[in-house]
């Protein structure tokens, strides 16, 4: 199994949950995340006292898949988070070693 | 007795009750998260503490027959507010015990409370996150006592009005001050700056983000201050006539072009125009036509606000040039808004208005000016003066400062085992039971002190 981790702008979230789920992929877990890569911050002022703020909000995607599958569903992610612009966010894929359902016991495969 | 004016003023005091819990919003919601609650309790605790002792002895100090020279009524004239009791409501010409003008003196009482309670929770905002609570009750009391209730004297308590005799700044000097540019913002404006610099800066400041945590409670604050202020200016007529309606209209006027001009000095300034700037321009033009709602008319009200909007957004920067903490902005504000607003009747005040002076632009020449300049000076350099020392006895005996520790974690779970919000439904923890180990203490240094000790 694959883990597929993606880090995209909080408003491209839907489009890519609805590309992956128009995949065939049945679950998702969202986490609200901050982070800074090229886009670096921006300037707030409050008073005329400036603020850098270095870390912009992002949204974190994460999605056990099959290993055959995770080529793919990057693929779908990355057409859907896509704006052109910088800011747009990683998305990377780590191998994982055992999955259980904790409903069922349901491991790996079966959990997925 | 009138009751017209009377039920004005009642609606008034009602109206400016309200501002304090308007400014424990707007405060509270300019820090940060962690320090939310302590914010807003300053301001509850100021009403608290104020409220009884206004009642017991405050009244009495500000609008007691004056002891001499001016400087402070007789604490004894209306200990209590007993000798107040009974006033049957009949007009029995100008008995100075029954009535206050067309009013009854428990409606004057009320009213003026309210004063005394706001003018107190202004000073809140220059030590956010690191007073004691303890000790900012201490000093409440104390500060109202030697500062607010003697300079109150001065500035209202005109003779013959509340008793024989009144206070110096009114009757001699002949400032005008219609609502308390000096006894209520210059007042608590030098009283800010001194407590900042005896308490010192917060931990991190100008190096950790101190962002205001929630702008929408500050816009709410400001929006409930200038309602309530309305009851603050035009309520001073104590009564139900032309010059409360005069004073409404400058106070809405003022206002409006004082946003206007806090929110284009941000733009030309820094690039945008902000909604804390907005809120911010509000309060500077409401403390700007304070004294001088009664003595300009709405074109010198125009003026005037703008005039202050633009210097209070470029004093809330001294702060940093001169490296006091002053959190919120009391002297930028309240202090400089104060100022402009006080000494702006001796340019711009017409004698057209009710208050019926000549300002130097109207042809008065300097009279009113350097009687406006005095005024506020006085009322500066005492409130200064006394507002050090008060704070400094304070520091040195029980301690003003919370412990650093303290003051990192967070004001609200050290000194009131609470925290604002409840964003994590996961973690709420659970409920403790009694001599259960689960139960833990506050986050806290004293109580974790407490138990070293103990083991």
């Amino acid at each position: 199994m694959r883990l597929i981790t993606a880090v995209i702008k909080p408003h491209k979230l839907e489009d890519v949950r609805a590309a992956v789920e128009a995949f065939g992929v049945t679950g998702m877990t969202v986490t609200e995340a901050s982070g800074y890569g090229r886009q670096k911050g921006h300037t707030e002022v409050y008073r005329g006292a400036e603020y850098d703020i270095a870390l912009v909000p992002k949204v974190r995607v994460e999605i056990v898949v099959e290993d055959g599958d995770a080529a793919d569903i990057v693929d779908v992610i990355v057409k859907s988070a896509q704006t052109g612009r910088i800011g747009d966010g990683k998305v990377w894929v780590t191998a994982v070693e055992t999955v259980v359902r904790v409903r069922t016991g349901d491991r790996d495969s079966d959990a997925v | 007795m009138n009751s017209g004016d009377t039920a004005w003023v009642l609606t008034s005091a009602a109206l400016v009750l309200l501002m304090t819990p308007g400014l424990a919003l707007f405060y509270g919601g300019m820090v940060r998260s962690k320090s939310v609650l302590n914010m807003m309790m300053m301001s509850f605790g100021a009403i608290g503490v104020v409220g009884v002792l206004w009642t017991l002895y405050g009244y009495s100090m500000a609008f007691g027959n004056d002891v001499g020279g001016g400087l402070l009524g007789s604490p004894a004239e209306f200990f209590g507010l007993s000798s107040l009791m009974g006033t049957n409501g009949l007009d029995n010409g100008f008995a100075s015990d029954d009535l206050v003008f067309t009013v009854p003196s428990m409606a004057f009482v009320a009213f003026q409370a309210v004063f005394a309670i706001i003018t107190v929770a202004l000073i809140s905002g220059a030590i956010a996150d690191r007073a004691k609570f303890g000790t900012w009750l201490i000093f409440t009391g104390v500060w109202a006592t030697l500062v607010y209730f003697p300079v109150a004297h001065w500035v209202f308590a005109f003779d013959g009005a509340e008793s024989a005799a009144g206070g110096w700044i009114a009757n001699k000097l002949l400032v005008v001050d219609f609502a308390g540019g000096t006894a209520v913002h210059i007042n608590a404006g030098a009283a800010g700056l001194a407590l900042a610099i005896v308490l010192g800066k917060r931990v991190g400041w100008q190096r950790d983000p101190m962002r205001p945590h929630s702008l929408p409670l500050v816009m709410i604050g400001a929006g409930l201050l200038w309602f309530g202020w309305f009851g603050f200016n035009a309520g001073s007529a104590l009564a139900a006539n032309g010059q409360a309606a005069e004073v409404f209209v400058n106070t809405l006027v003022a206002t409006c072009a004082a946003m206007l001009g806090w929110l284009v000095t941000e733009k030309l300034r820094d690039g945008r125009a902000t909604s804390l700037g907005g809120a911010s321009g509000v309060v500077a033009g409401l403390v700007a036509i304070t004294p001088s709602c009664s003595a300009v008319s709405p074109l010198g009200a125009i003026a005037l606000g703008a005039v202050a909007g633009v210097l209070c957004a470029l004093a809330v920067g001294l702060k940093y040039r001169f490296g006091f903490d002053d959190s919120l902005d009391v002297v930028g504000v309240h202090l400089v808004g104060g100022v402009v607003g006080t000494i702006a009747v001796g340019f711009v005040g017409t004698a057209a208005a009710t208050a019926g002076v000549d300002g130097l632009l109207y042809g008065g020449g300097v009279d009113q000016l350097w009687r406006q300049s005095v005024g506020a000076g006085a009322v500066l350099v005492y409130s200064f003066v006394l507002t050090y020392v008060i704070g400094y006895v304070l520091q040195k005996t029980v301690g003003f400062r919370l412990d650093e520790e303290d003051e990192v974690v967070g004001i609200d779970s050290a000194a009131h085992a609470e925290s604002a919000y409840d964003l994590h439904q996961a973690f709420g923890g659970v409920r403790a039971t009694p001599g259960a180990d689960t139960a833990r203490p506050a986050v806290s240094s004293d109580v974790e002190k407490k138990e070293s000790v103990e083991a």
